[in-house]
C-alpha cells in the first residue's frame, strides 16, 4: 500500500511539473489528467474507494471538457514575458518547491496523521498550482493552475472531512471551474457551409 | 413551506427562467417585482408564525433539510434579507434604464439566491462553496462571450477561489477549537488561516488589485453590483464567525488588527483615488476605502461600533448604485471613461456628471450626504482610541473627495458657449434624481436608516452585548 502512495505522489508530481514545462494544451491536459489519477489514489486511503472516485471522474470530466472547449477555439495568445522562459529555470523553481514541501509535508504529515505522501503531495500540488498563477496571463493557464492548487487542498482535507455533501460540491466547484476555463477560450469563427 | 424555498430556491429558479427570456422590461418588471415581494415579505412577515390569507392558513419554516445539511432563516434574519433583496430590487429596477437587464438580472438574481443560501447554511462551512459557486456564476457577467477575459477578471476570479481552501480549513480547526479552547497552537493556526481567508474574500490590502482592475475593465454597473453585494455579504459571513467564536471575539489582538487594516485600506484607497485618470478605477478604489471603514467600525468594539458598522450599508448601496449608473450613462460619451475623454460631458450629461461627483463625495464622507453620520460616528470612536490614527484616515477621505473635485473639473470644462443639456433618457433621470434624494434625506435624517437597522444587531447573539 505504501509503494502504491509513492507511486501515486510520482504520478500526481510529474503532472503538475509537466503542467509548468509543457506548453501545449494537449499535454497540459493529458498531465492534468494524471494528476487527477494521482490524486484519487492520495484520497481513497481516508475515504472510501467510492467516494474517492467522485474525485478521479470529476477531475477527468473537468479535462474532457476543457479539450473539447480548446478543440474548438482559436490559439491563446502568450502573455508571459515577466518569467523566464527557460525550461532549466522552471526545472530549479520545480526543484526548490518539491524541497520546500517535503518539510511542509514531514509537519503536516505527522499534525494531522495522514500518510507522507498524501501530505507532501498535496502541498506540492497547492504549490504548483500557485506557481502555475504566478507565472501565467493566460486564462486557459490560469485555469488550470487554480484546478491543481484545488486538487491540492483536496488532498489534505480529505485527511479531515469526509462529507458526502462537501465532495459533492468540490465536484461542483471543480466543473464549474472547467466551465469558466471554456468559456475563458477565444472561440474560432463558425466556418460557413458550401 | 420553508423560509428557504421562498428566499433562496425562488429567486434562483426564477433566475434560471429569466435567462429564457429575450424582451429586457419583461426580464426587469419581473425580477423587480420578484425583489420587491421578496423583501416586503421579510420585512412583513414573521417566520416561524401561523399566518391567515382568507381561507388560506400558512406557517413559513424556519429550516429546510437538504442530505442531512440545513438552510435555516430565523425570524431574526428579515433584516437582512429584506436589505438584500431591496437593494437587488434597486439594482435590477435601474438595469433596464441602461440596457444591461438581459446582461446581469438573471444571473445576477441566482447570485444573491446562492449568497443568501452561503448565509442559511449550517454548518456554516459550506458557506464557503456556495460562495465561490456565486463567483464562478460571477464570469460571464464580467467577461461577455466574444472577448478575451481581463487582468481584473482573472485576479477576481483567482482570489476568491484561494480563499475557499482558507475558509474551509479554518472551519475544520475552529470545531477543533470548540471541543479544545486551551489548544492556543490551534487557536493561532485557525485565526491566521481565517484572516488570511477573509482578506482574500473583501480584498484587503495587499489583495485589492483586481478591485481597480475590474473597475476598470467591466461594464461599470455589473462592477457596482458585483463590488456591491460581495463584500457585503462576506461581511455578514464574517460578524457571524466573530460572534459564534468567544476566543475570536474576545482576542485582545483583534480590534487592533481591524483598525490598523482599515486605516490601511482607507488610506490606500482615498490616496490611490486621488491619483487615478479613470473613473471606473475610482469607483473602485472608494470600494476599497468604504471597506476600511467597515473594518473601523467593527474594531470600535462593542455595540457603538456593530450600530456603526451596520449604519454603512445603506450609504454605501445609494452612493455605489448611483456612481454606477451614472458612470454607465457617461460610457457613451466616451468609452474609457478617462479625465480627458470625460471633458466637458457635464454640460450635456448633466445629471450624471452630477451623479458622480455627488456619489464619490458621500462615498468621502463630506457632509450633508449619506455616508457622512457613520463616517462621523467612526471618526469620533477612532479619536476616543487613538489621535494619531484619526488624521491618516481623514487623509484617505480627504484623498477621495480630492479625486472628485478633479472629477468635477473635468466634467465641467467645455468651451465657453457651449450649451447645456440633459442627454439622460426621462427613466434615467427620475432613478439618479432618487438616489440624489436618498443620498441627502439620508445625510441629513440618519436616524431613519438607523431605526430600521436597530433590528440587525438581533440576529447577532453575542455581538455588541
Amino acid at each position: 500500500m505504501n509503494f502504491l502512495d509513492w507511486a501515486a505522489f510520482v504520478v500526481t508530481m510529474a503532472g503538475a511539473s509537466g503542467m509548468l514545462l509543457r506548453r501545449d494544451w494537449r499535454w497540459s491536459i493529458a498531465l492534468l489528467a494524471a494528476a487527477y489519477l494521482g490524486v484519487f489514489w492520495l484520497v481513497q486511503s481516508p475515504w472510501s474507494i467510492s467516494l474517492a472516485a467522485v474525485k478521479l471522474v470529476t477531475g477527468w470530466m473537468v479535462c474532457a471538457a476543457l479539450a473539447i472547449a480548446h478543440r474548438n477555439a482559436e490559439e491563446e495568445a502568450g502573455d508571459e514575458t515577466a518569467w523566464p522562459q527557460g525550461q532549466l529555470f522552471r526545472l530549479a523553481v520545480i526543484g526548490l518547491v518539491l524541497t520546500v514541501t517535503f518539510a511542509g509535508g514531514i509537519g503536516l504529515a505527522s499534525w494531522l496523521g495522514m500518510s507522507l505522501p498524501a501530505a507532501w503531495g498535496g502541498l506540492m500540488l497547492i504549490s504548483m498550482g500557485l506557481l502555475h498563477l504566478g507565472v501565467t496571463g493566460q486564462s486557459f493557464r490560469v485555469v488550470l493552475g487554480l484546478l491543481t492548487a484545488l486538487a491540492g487542498f483536496e488532498v489534505i482535507y480529505a485527511a479531515v472531512e469526509s462529507s458526502a455533501l462537501v465532495a459533492g460540491l468540490l465536484a461542483l466547484v471543480n466543473l464549474g471551474l472547467a466551465m469558466v476555463g471554456a468559456y475563458f477560450l477565444p472561440r474560432q469563427p463558425e466556418r460557413e457551409q458550401p | 413551506m420553508s423560509a428557504p424555498a421562498v428566499w433562496v430556491f425562488f429567486p434562483i429558479a426564477l433566475g434560471g427562467l429569466l435567462i429564457l427570456l429575450r424582451n429586457q422590461r419583461l426580464i426587469t418588471l419581473l425580477a423587480g417585482m420578484a425583489c420587491v415581494l421578496l423583501a416586503l415579505t421579510a420585512l412583513l412577515l414573521p417566520i416561524d408564525t401561523s399566518h391567515t390569507i382568507g381561507s388560506l392558513t400558512f406557517r413559513l419554516n424556519p429550516s429546510f433539510e437538504m442530505l442531512g445539511r440545513r438552510l435555516t432563516l430565523a425570524d431574526h434574519d428579515r433584516a437582512w434579507l429584506a436589505l438584500l433583496y431591496g437593494a437587488s430590487a434597486f439594482w435590477f429596477l435601474a438595469a433596464s434604464s441602461i440596457q444591461i437587464a438581459r446582461r446581469l438580472i438573471p444571473l445576477g438574481l441566482v447570485i444573491t439566491g446562492l449568497l443568501v443560501a452561503a448565509l442559511a447554511v449550517e454548518p456554516f462551512l459550506y458557506a464557503a462553496l456556495l460562495i465561490e459557486t456565486a463567483v464562478l456564476l460571477a464570469v460571464p457577467l464580467l467577461s461577455p462571450p466574444d472577448r478575451k477575459p481581463g487582468k481584473g477578471v482573472l485576479r477576481f476570479l483567482i482570489y476568491q477561489t484561494l480563499a475557499m481552501p482558507f475558509i474551509l480549513f479554518s472551519g475544520w480547526l475552529l470545531s477543533g477549537i470548540e471541543a479544545n479552547p486551551g489548544d492556543l497552537a490551534l487557536v493561532a493556526r485557525a485565526a491566521a488561516l481565517l484572516g488570511l481567508g477573509f482578506a482574500l474574500l473583501l480584498a484587503i490590502f495587499p489583495f485589492y488589485t483586481w478591485i481597480p482592475l475590474l473597475a476598470e475593465e467591466v461594464h461599470p454597473y455589473v462592477a457596482g453590483f458585483l463590488l456591491w453585494i460581495f463584500p457585503t455579504v462576506t461581511m455578514f459571513f464574517g460578524l457571524g464567525f466573530l460572534d459564534r467564536y468567544a476566543w475570536l471575539r474576545d482576542s485582545a489582538a483583534l480590534p487592533t488588527i481591524l483598525t490598523m487594516v482599515g486605516v490601511l485600506m482607507v488610506v490606500s484607497g482615498g490616496l490611490l483615488a486621488f491619483f487615478q485618470r479613470h473613473l471606473g478605477r475610482m469607483m473602485g478604489y472608494a470600494v476599497m476605502l468604504e471597506s476600511g471603514f467597515s473594518l473601523l467600525g467593527l474594531g470600535l468594539g462593542g455595540s457603538y461600533g456593530l450600530h456603526t458598522f451596520l449604519l454603512l450599508f445603506t450609504p454605501r448601496l445609494i452612493g455605489l448604485a448611483l456612481w454606477a449608473l451614472a458612470l454607465s450613462n457617461l460610457k457613451e460619451h466616451d468609452a474609457n471613461l478617462t479625465l480627458d475623454g470625460v471633458k466637458g460631458a457635464g454640460r450635456i450629461w448633466s445629471f450624471s456628471s452630477t451623479s458622480v461627483v455627488l456619489a464619490s463625495l458621500s462615498l468621502a464622507g463630506a457632509p450633508m450626504l449619506a455616508s457622512f453620520p457613520a463616517h462621523q460616528a467612526i471618526w469620533e470612536g477612532l479619536a476616543r482610541q487613538s489621535l494619531t490614527l484619526t488624521p491618516w484616515v481623514f487623509l484617505g477621505s480627504l484623498g477621495l473627495t480630492i479625486s472628485a473635485i478633479r472629477v468635477l473639473a473635468s466634467l465641467v470644462s467645455a468651451p465657453d458657449g457651449s450649451p447645456w443639456g440633459a442627454r439622460e433618457t426621462r427613466s434615467q433621470r427620475v432613478l439618479l434624481l432618487l438616489g440624489w434624494l436618498c443620498l441627502f434625506l439620508l445625510g441629513i435624517l440618519p436616524s431613519w436608516v438607523a431605526a430600521f437597522w436597530a433590528r440587525l444587531p438581533a440576529l447577532f447573539e453575542h455581538l455588541g452585548q
